[in-house]
């Protein structure tokens, strides 16, 4: 029974890596109706930014409100400069544009800061969490920061007027330009705060992983794989999702023998799989009714 | 606050080729083809085997366009079925001493059958979460290959090493030009084919489809069946594809059939135009030559400057070749009338 | 002075015999890639992609053979080194490989990094009769002269190293419970093996858990708490070194507190302990082959001086804590010996023969008392190392050199 308690308990700490970044993923999903290859190489990139910061001198709070600024900015200024020109190509071609974006920062950021790992502070400390060894202090504030995400996220969509003009410029664009939306400024701010929230699950998944490069990888698999689990239209789903796909993934690790661990990655794909072909938007998406 | 989908206002996921222009003219292709089969004649080995490859990989390319460009289903899964090509290949060369040229449709029919069931559960998924359920079968493919329980027939992670044909009837040719020309020969006989579906009676209801699924099932088209008919049929030639490519590179290996190979192929669809099938030769090449070029240009960076070539080709030609060979034709008609 | 007699025709034929000798001494013997004045050596690394922490090596080597040149170039010919990323993918290395040989027409390949890529490789070269020297890659396939006379590897196995460990661990702790992390490639296979074999029939009763991982996988601290559970007090971790850092970190933070042995390749002080804590890794084990340049205490060695020296004025860029760096630098050295001693027969064949012959040969940046050693037989040039355990912020090596071949 300690094993297994345990392994559910390394499985939500290795979930809240995959719930920060699902949140960014459901962020630019709102935005454009697709995934973000580059958005992990974005969080990365940030994340180095910061680092970058407090090699100069900056405190680490500092530092982290200075790079969620520029990260907002950034990703306006990607939008604008990259895809604003191909909103009228085709969606594939858009795809291909992404993986054009995250080749170009993952190739830069390598070579400014080289591949050697490095180590990222954290302002919650390493030290046992309730006095349990398995979840740290730093990854409780991790989980901490991902609610408090959730909970802006929540706020921002349901109350307030730019939020909704957000929700009605992705879902029915045309709709939202008869009634005065400026959809595209609203795809431009999608990516700003899908940006921001990168450079968040960055900065907070970096100490738990070691800075580097190529850091993201693994990382954005699982969060997109989190998110669609927890439904694209929503960001408590994603949260969910992410910690579902830690524990289910450490389990099948432990219990199913022989392959378990080999094909872990495999194995949580094909349990999402498995959930959208039951329920196809996810467990807390919205349903999308098709009308010709 | 609307969760429905206008399905008539919706731009199209992929956008829709017209049978037209699904090919080259019957001149075009001519000289394309004689241009092929020349080559060996004038260039040295290594340049046969880099047009071996481009082959290859145009082949693998054709197979997405016919998923995805044909029948609409997003795919970002091919490099498994390429996988199990190559590795059918492999073994049946190497640890059954079957002939290399029969491998090759079994290598088709088996990948046809791992497309078909895979095509079940991906029916209810479309766009994104199609796009996830294909990354998903891509990324443990590798890992699939790399299990104990397989390892005494794909040779683990040390992978397979598989011996090239030497040219059959004791003919003067080298291996690599023989291999050039048995590969060519196979790519043609498959666009032809390709080309004959899209055609068809198949071929339209992939396109029906595609252009807009609810409407095709209302008309009577069993949407079930083309749609993992699709997904067969692009694996199949993906498999083909990749038990060449195991006979080219004289290797196999669980590494060389990672995710950047599916992203790779659908880096060539676009490059060569989304449905567009000549283009994939197009795309083919995009993607072989231009990682050596930016490695020419910068070795540390050869990454971004791939990413910026990329772009500079999606902004200037957004619908890929086919665009260039629209406008080409175009610019020709015009100067005919002149 | 008139020459007569006998003596006189004897002196004329010593000396028409001498300068014909010495013209059959002085022949040259080329393949191609080598000319009088040149020497064209074709590598392949992983510039980019998942491994292209690697490209550093290539690019040291790159900085090397601009020192040798500015220096005067091997017996006076000047070295053209043309290196070509992978990617790490076997399908372009092959490529790459068929473009320095048939196109470029290189002398040789030397250090081609990774070894699904090597595999790739080795039956073309050989069959080409193409040296692939100096593999970069710790698989024990490359020391295999009767099959792949062409193909030598550089560094010590993977068994090797794995096997000294066992040995270790058979004379310190026979009776320790060992849970082996290990990294799901050729890589981690090959240690778990060397490990096992090393151990002999005691490996099942020793061996209480094994876990692999995948590089995909963005952190391994999950695997560490699984084996926690095996109640284990030694940690074997075959890891490269991200995963390393990740295994020292969270094993201190779960207090578990077995002997923990890591693999050579993540032994860095700058890339691995420093990340994960020095605090963390008190105690740690593993063992080394060449010098750490974050070490000071070879600041003083004649042999690091002259690396650091080449770093200054010709790799500015290159970092001294970067192991990749030091590698690089100690490989290029040993293929300008091997270049050397072939003289003026820059044929593949001398080139092979000259490999297999290294004597002794000490380049800077090994350790004291490791020397490279080859023979027709023998196609490991360095089989052996030296334990260390981590204190304070630095290895410290004990013990003696120790070498991994099987029944020593």
């Amino acid at each position: 029974m300690e094993l297994f308690t345990n392994q559910i308990l390394a499985g939500i700490s290795t979930g809240a890596i995959y719930a920060c970044m699902a949140l960014a993923v459901v962020m630019i999903y709102q935005a454009i109706d697709h995934l973000n290859f580059a958005q992990g190489e974005m969080a990365m990139f940030s994340t180095f930014i910061s680092w970058q910061l407090m090699q100069w001198g900056v405190p680490y709070w500092g530092a982290f409100i200075l790079t969620l600024a520029f990260s907002f900015a950034g990703g306006i200024a990607i939008e604008r400069l990259l895809f604003k020109p191909l909103a009228k190509a085709p969606i594939l071609t858009n795809v291909a544009g992404f993986i054009a974006l995250y080749a170009i920062i993952n190739s830069v950021a390598g070579l400014i800061w080289d591949f050697t790992i490095k180590q990222y502070p954290t302002p919650f400390g390493s030290s046992p969490f309730l006095g349990s060894q398995l979840i740290s202090t730093h990854q409780a504030g991790m989980i901490g920061v991902t609610l408090l995400m959730l909970l802006f996220l929540y706020f921002f969509f349901q109350f307030t007027r730019v939020g909704l003009a957000m929700r009605a410029a992705a879902s029915l664009p045309e709709s939202a330009r008869l009634v005065g939306i400026n959809t595209s400024w609203m795809i431009a701010l999608g990516w700003g705060m899908a940006a921001a929230i990168g450079s968040v699950a960055g900065m907070m998944i970096a100490p738990v992983v070691f800075l580097e490069p190529n850091m993201m990888l693994g990382v954005l698999i699982y969060g997109f794989a989190a998110a669609v689990l927890g439904g694209l239209t929503s960001p408590f789903g994603a949260v969910i999702g992410g910690f579902l796909v830690g524990i289910f993934e450490n389990l099948a690790g432990t219990y199913i023998p022989g392959v378990g661990n080999e094909l872990k990655l495999p194995i949580a794909l094909a349990l999402i799989i498995t959930v959208l072909v039951v329920k196809p938007a996810g467990l807390f998406g919205r349903q999308i009714v098709k009308r010709v | 606050m609307s969760a429905v989908e206008d399905v008539v206002t919706e731009a199209p996921v992929v956008e829709a080729v017209p049978k037209r222009a699904m090919t080259l003219g019957a001149g075009t292709s001519l000289v394309v083809l004689a241009l092929l089969v020349l080559v060996p004649v004038f260039a040295k080995n290594f340049i046969v085997f880099q047009m071996t490859m481009l082959l290859i990989y145009g082949l693998a390319v054709l197979a997405l366009n016919i998923l995805t460009g044909g029948s609409g289903q997003f795919s970002l899964g091919q490099s498994a079925f390429y996988a199990i090509g190559a590795y059918t290949s492999a073994i049946l060369m190497e640890q059954y001493n079957v002939n290399y040229a029969l491998t090759l449709p079994i290598a088709g029919v088996i990948c046809f059958g791992a497309g078909f069931l895979f095509g079940q559960p991906a029916l209810r998924l479309s766009g994104v979460y199609l796009a996830l359920a294909t990354f998903a079968l891509a990324t443990a493919m590798p890992q699939l290959l790399k299990l104990n329980f397989f390892e005494k027939w794909t040779g683990g992670v040390q992978g397979l090493v598989v011996t090239k044909p030497d040219a059959p009837f004791g003919l003067h040719l080298s291996q690599d030009a023989w291999l050039y020309y048995f590969t060519l020969a196979v790519v043609v006989a498959i666009y032809i084919f390709s080309v004959n579906l899209l055609r068809s009676r198949s071929g339209r209801a992939f396109m029906a489809i595609r252009d807009n699924e609810i409407a095709a099932s209302a008309m009577g088209v069993d949407v079930a069946l083309y749609k993992t008919l699709a997904f067969g049929v692009s694996a199949g030639i993906t498999g083909v594809a990749g038990g060449l490519g195991a006979i080219a590179v004289q290797f196999v290996a669980p590494d060389s059939y990672t995710i950047q190979l599916a992203i790779s192929l659908f880096l060539g669809m676009v490059v060569g135009g989304v449905g567009w099938l000549p283009g994939s030769i197009v795309g083919s090449a995009f993607i072989i030559f231009v990682p050596n070029i930016a490695e020419g240009v910068s070795k540390g960076l050869s990454g971004a400057v791939f990413g910026v070539l990329l772009f500079l080709v999606i902004f200037l030609v957004p619908h890929g070749a086919r665009q260039v060979a629209v406008v080409s034709q175009q610019l020709l008609g015009k100067l005919r009338k002149m | 002075m008139r020459c007569g007699g006998v003596l006189c025709v004897a002196a004329l034929a010593a000396t028409v015999l001498a300068i014909s000798a010495d013209g059959a001494r002085a022949q040259k013997k080329y393949d191609p890639g080598a000319t009088d004045t040149d020497i064209k050596i074709g590598n392949i690394m992983p510039y980019s992609g998942p491994a292209s922490g690697y490209g550093v090596i290539g690019m040291t080597e790159q900085a090397y053979f601009r020192k040798i040149n500015a220096e005067g170039g091997i017996n006076g010919r000047k070295v053209t080194f043309l290196s070509y990323d992978d990617g790490y993918n076997p399908a372009r290395a092959v490529e790459q490989a068929r473009k320095l040989v048939e196109s470029d027409e290189v002398l040789l390949i030397f250090n081609p990094l990774g070894t699904p890529s090597n595999s790739a490789l080795q039956k073309y070269l050989n069959d080409k009769k193409v040296p692939q020297l100096f593999v970069a890659s710790g698989a024990a396939r490359w020391n295999d002269p009767k099959h792949f006379p062409w193909t030598m590897g550089w560094q010590p196995s993977y068994q090797s190293e794995a096997r000294i460990y066992a040995d270790y661990l058979l004379k310190e702790k026979p009776n320790g419970k060992i849970a082996v992390l290990y990294q799901n490639d050729d890589f981690g296979k090959d240690y778990l093996k060397g490990l096992k074999d090393g151990l002999g029939a005691k490996a099942s009763s020793m061996i209480v858990a094994e876990d692999s991982y995948e590089t995909s996988e963005p952190t391994i601290d999950d695997h560490v708490v699984r084996l926690k559970e095996s109640g284990a007090d030694v940690f074997v971790s075959i890891t490269t070194p991200k995963f390393a850092a990740q295994a020292i970190k969270r094993r201190a933070e779960i207090d578990w507190k077995p002997l923990q042995i890591i693999a050579n390749v993540s032994a860095s002080v700058g890339a691995v302990m420093l990340p994960a804590g020095f605090e963390n890794a008190q105690g740690v084990l593993s063992a080394a082959f060449a010098k750490d340049g974050a070490d000071p205490q070879w600041d003083d060695d004649p042999g690091m001086k002259k690396f650091l020296d080449f770093l200054r004025k010709y790799d500015p860029g290159g970092n001294r804590l970067d192991a990749a760096t030091v590698y690089g630098y100690g490989a290029a050295q040993t293929l300008v010996q091997v270049l050397t001693q072939c003289g003026d027969d820059l044929t593949r064949e001398n080139i092979m023969k000259q490999a297999a012959n290294l004597k002794d040969f000490m380049p800077d940046t090994l350790l004291p008392g490791i020397k490279i050693n080859t023979s027709p037989t023998d196609f490991a040039p360095i089989d052996q190392l030296q334990l260390m355990r981590f204190k304070g912020q630095k290895w410290e090596l004990f013990g003696d050199i120790m070498s991994g071949k099987p029944g020593h």
